[in-house]
């Protein structure tokens, strides 16, 4: 055992010596494998970056909020059919499905409601009208002021909660609470600036402004009903497939469904969302590990290629080893060891290069700092090795079944 | 005095027993002896010369002496230990504990400084690295080159170079040392000083086999033997070889005539 580790030690040895005596050409020879291990930890830290981001924003909606949003199916669609969700079904539900709480509907401000102006300054912004559940359902709080109440809802009080990003956006200067912006032609009170959020795939999260729903209903006028979306949380997740039946249930009532027909609307959970998202990091990961695992492969052939002409080079040196005692497993292990180190050496560099790329990367698009989980590094290493091992076996193989004499008379 | 050591040594074994050794080339559906019937006895502390014409199969038989290559038939005892069949990892550490090999071309690993071309050797039988280089260093300190052990081969003259073979075949003191042309390609002050250190390793009990085609050299020698055609055709111990060959060769002649 302790000679095993021995000889495993005077070949590393040797095999860092061998390295740096032909340095330019083991940097070639371990680039397969620098580029192949750079891309998988560029592209794993990347894709974990967006992942974690991505349900951390699930993580503060909570997973038993629920969203209903209205859905045409494409034969409909097909027809000119467009499905929507009304006040109404939000008013049925709110009453009639026990179980719930923090029920909210969420609309949209189209047209000329979406643009804000403040003293000579006007943007462009997603307005949207809820109820006051909106905070708790998806976890945003007010900064400074307050959150709008039930009675701001009920009254139609011309009150705005804004997001981080508006304030710079209309240049607001000094306390923005209390101040007034014009929407829609319409004057409203500042009451509150929400928690900033930042920027997802250079998408601003903060550039929105809250009005109450009635608020907003009136403002969009009644000429036709808008579609709304509607938020809840399930008191009891154990509930949480009933609640959703009885609200499908319901809703197909509504929207006088025959048997045969699909819903025209999509009950959703956070925790659904999530696992698709999941699913596509998932597969994503998967189908960039294949190809990168091809990339080591090729990496390899040309570790293997290196090798074996490198053995073929140093025929010689093999006989004069030979003579000198050494045995197959020496020579052996030798080459092996000497594939195997250039690999690691490689998949270090590669490390370092990819762990470069993915910081880049994911500051080029805003995303949260690069992890690179401790798996994809062991995995990378474990695969150079691994890599270095399948192909240096060959080329370690020739060197040790030299015959002694005939390596020293090789010219 | 003289003849208790003279008995002494008939008593003790011979370092090297060959007995009835031949080598077989084949080439194609060639077949060709390069030994032939071949047998010849070593004792310790032996300073032996090996001559003979080019092609006649010195190499040959200081390949075999030396565990590099095996016999086609015969018997090969070293140190009453017949490794004629021994398998390729034995005879590898038999090469690493009883044979200094030194070769006509050197044979030095480029990449390794003189140091690391000494210390090599001692690698194959597990030596730690700190006890190598002491070893190493003194070897080398022996062979006079104490002030170049940081020079790559080729940073060092010939002679040099021979030595630092020298050194590497020593620094694992043993059995027997086995030197094929050593001077062979070096001048003539070189290749003495390299037969100075021959005789003084020779007088402090190393058994040495050179093989040359320098009368100087084996003048030198302690006992001189000569190959033709891959047999055995005079001993300077044995001078009834010679005569038994001459005969032959007389028998043959006039055959022919
Ligand atoms: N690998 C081989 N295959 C075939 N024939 C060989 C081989 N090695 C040597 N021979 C032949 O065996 C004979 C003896 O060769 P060897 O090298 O022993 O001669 P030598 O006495 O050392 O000659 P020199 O003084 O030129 O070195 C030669 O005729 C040579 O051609
Ligand atoms: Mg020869």
């Amino acid at each position: 055992m302790s000679s095993v580790f021995f000889k495993v030690v005077e070949s590393t040895r040797s095999a860092a010596h061998s390295v740096r005596a032909h340095g330019f050409r083991s940097f070639l020879t371990t680039l397969g494998i620098i580029i192949g291990v750079a891309s998988v930890i560029a592209v794993v830290s990347v894709v974990q970056g967006l992942s974690s981001s991505i349900t951390s924003q699930f993580d503060d909606m909570g997973t038993n909020v629920v969203s209903i949003n209205a859905f045409t199916p494409l034969k409909e669609r097909l027809q000119g059919k467009v499905a929507k969700l009304t006040y109404r079904d939000f008013l049925e539900i709110q009453y009639k499905v026990p179980g719930i709480s923090h029920i909210t509907p969420t609309v949209a401000a189209t047209g000329p409601n979406g643009v804000v102006q403040y003293k000579g300054e006007s943007t462009a912004t997603r307005v949207v009208g809820t109820g006051s559940s909106y905070q708790s359902l998806y976890g945003v709080f007010p900064e400074t002021g307050r959150f709008f109440n039930i009675n701001d809802d009920k009254s139609r009080r011309r009150v705005a909660v804004l997001g981080d990003s508006i304030i710079d956006k209309l240049e607001i200067k000094g306390a923005v609470v209390g101040q007034y912006i014009m929407i829609g032609g319409e004057w409203f009170k500042v009451i509150g600036v929400l928690e900033k959020r930042g920027k997802l795939f250079g998408f601003d999260q903060d550039d929105f402004i809250l009005l109450p729903y009635t608020t907003t209903r009136a403002l969009l006028g009644g000429a036709e009903e808008p579609d709304i979306s509607i938020s809840l949380q399930v008191d009891n997740a154990n509930q949480l497939d009933s609640i959703k039946q009885h609200i499908q249930n319901l809703l197909r009532r509504n929207h006088n469904l025959s048997k045969e027909a699909a819903d025209d609307f999509k009950i959703s959970t956070a925790e659904q969302m999530l696992e698709t998202v999941n699913s596509i990091t998932s597969s994503t990961t998967m189908v960039l590990s294949g190809v990168v695992g091809i990339s080591l492969l090729v990496g390899g052939i040309g570790i293997m290629n290196i090798m074996l002409v490198s053995v073929t080079e140093r025929t010689r040196e093999i006989g004069i080893q030979k003579a000198l005692g050494a045995t197959r497993v020496d020579i052996l292990l030798q080459f092996l060891i000497e594939a195997v180190f250039l690999c690691l050496l490689g998949g270090l560099i590669g490390l370092a290069i990819g762990y470069g790329i993915g910081a880049l990367v994911s500051n080029l698009i805003d995303l949260p700092s690069a992890e690179v989980p401790m798996w994809a590094v062991m995995l990378s290493f474990g695969f150079s090795a691994g890599v270095g091992l399948l192909f240096g076996i060959i080329p370690a193989a020739k060197a040790a079944n030299l015959d002694p004499i005939d390596a020293l008379r090789y010219e | 005095m003289m003849s208790d050591i003279f008995q002494e040594k008939k008593v003790i074994a011979p370092i090297i027993s060959l007995k009835n050794i031949a080598r077989l080339y084949k080439m194609g559906n060639q077949a060709f002896y390069a030994l032939n019937n071949f047998n010849l006895d070593i004792q310790y502390n032996d300073f032996v010369a090996i001559t003979g014409q080019s092609g006649s199969g010195k190499s040959t038989l200081m390949n075999i002496l030396g565990c590099l290559d095996y016999p086609t038939s015969g018997e090969y005892k070293l140190k009453e230990r017949d490794v004629a069949k021994l398998d390729e990892t034995t005879l590898a550490g038999i090469r690493n504990l009883e044979i200094g090999f030194i070769f006509q071309s050197f044979n030095l690993l480029p990449r390794s400084s003189a140091l690391q071309n000494v210390m090599q050797p001692l690698i194959y039988r597990g030596m730690p690295i700190k006890e190598r280089r002491i070893k190493a260093e003194l070897a080398l300190t022996r062979v006079g080159l104490k002030d170049r052990i940081d020079h790559l081969p080729n940073q060092l003259s010939g002679g040099q170079r021979q030595r630092v073979a020298i050194a590497r075949a020593l620094v694992t003191e043993p059995a027997i040392l086995l030197a094929d042309e050593p001077t062979g390609n070096l001048d003539s002050a070189t290749t003495m000083e390299i037969m100075a250190l021959f005789d003084e390793l020779h007088q402090d009990g190393q058994t040495l086999i050179i093989v040359t085609h320098e009368q100087e050299i084996a003048d030198r020698c302690q006992r001189v033997i000569r190959l033709t055609d891959g047999c055995l055709v005079a001993d300077s111990l044995n001078p009834q070889i010679e005569q038994h060959y001459k005969e032959q060769q007389l028998i043959k002649e006039s055959a022919n005539v």
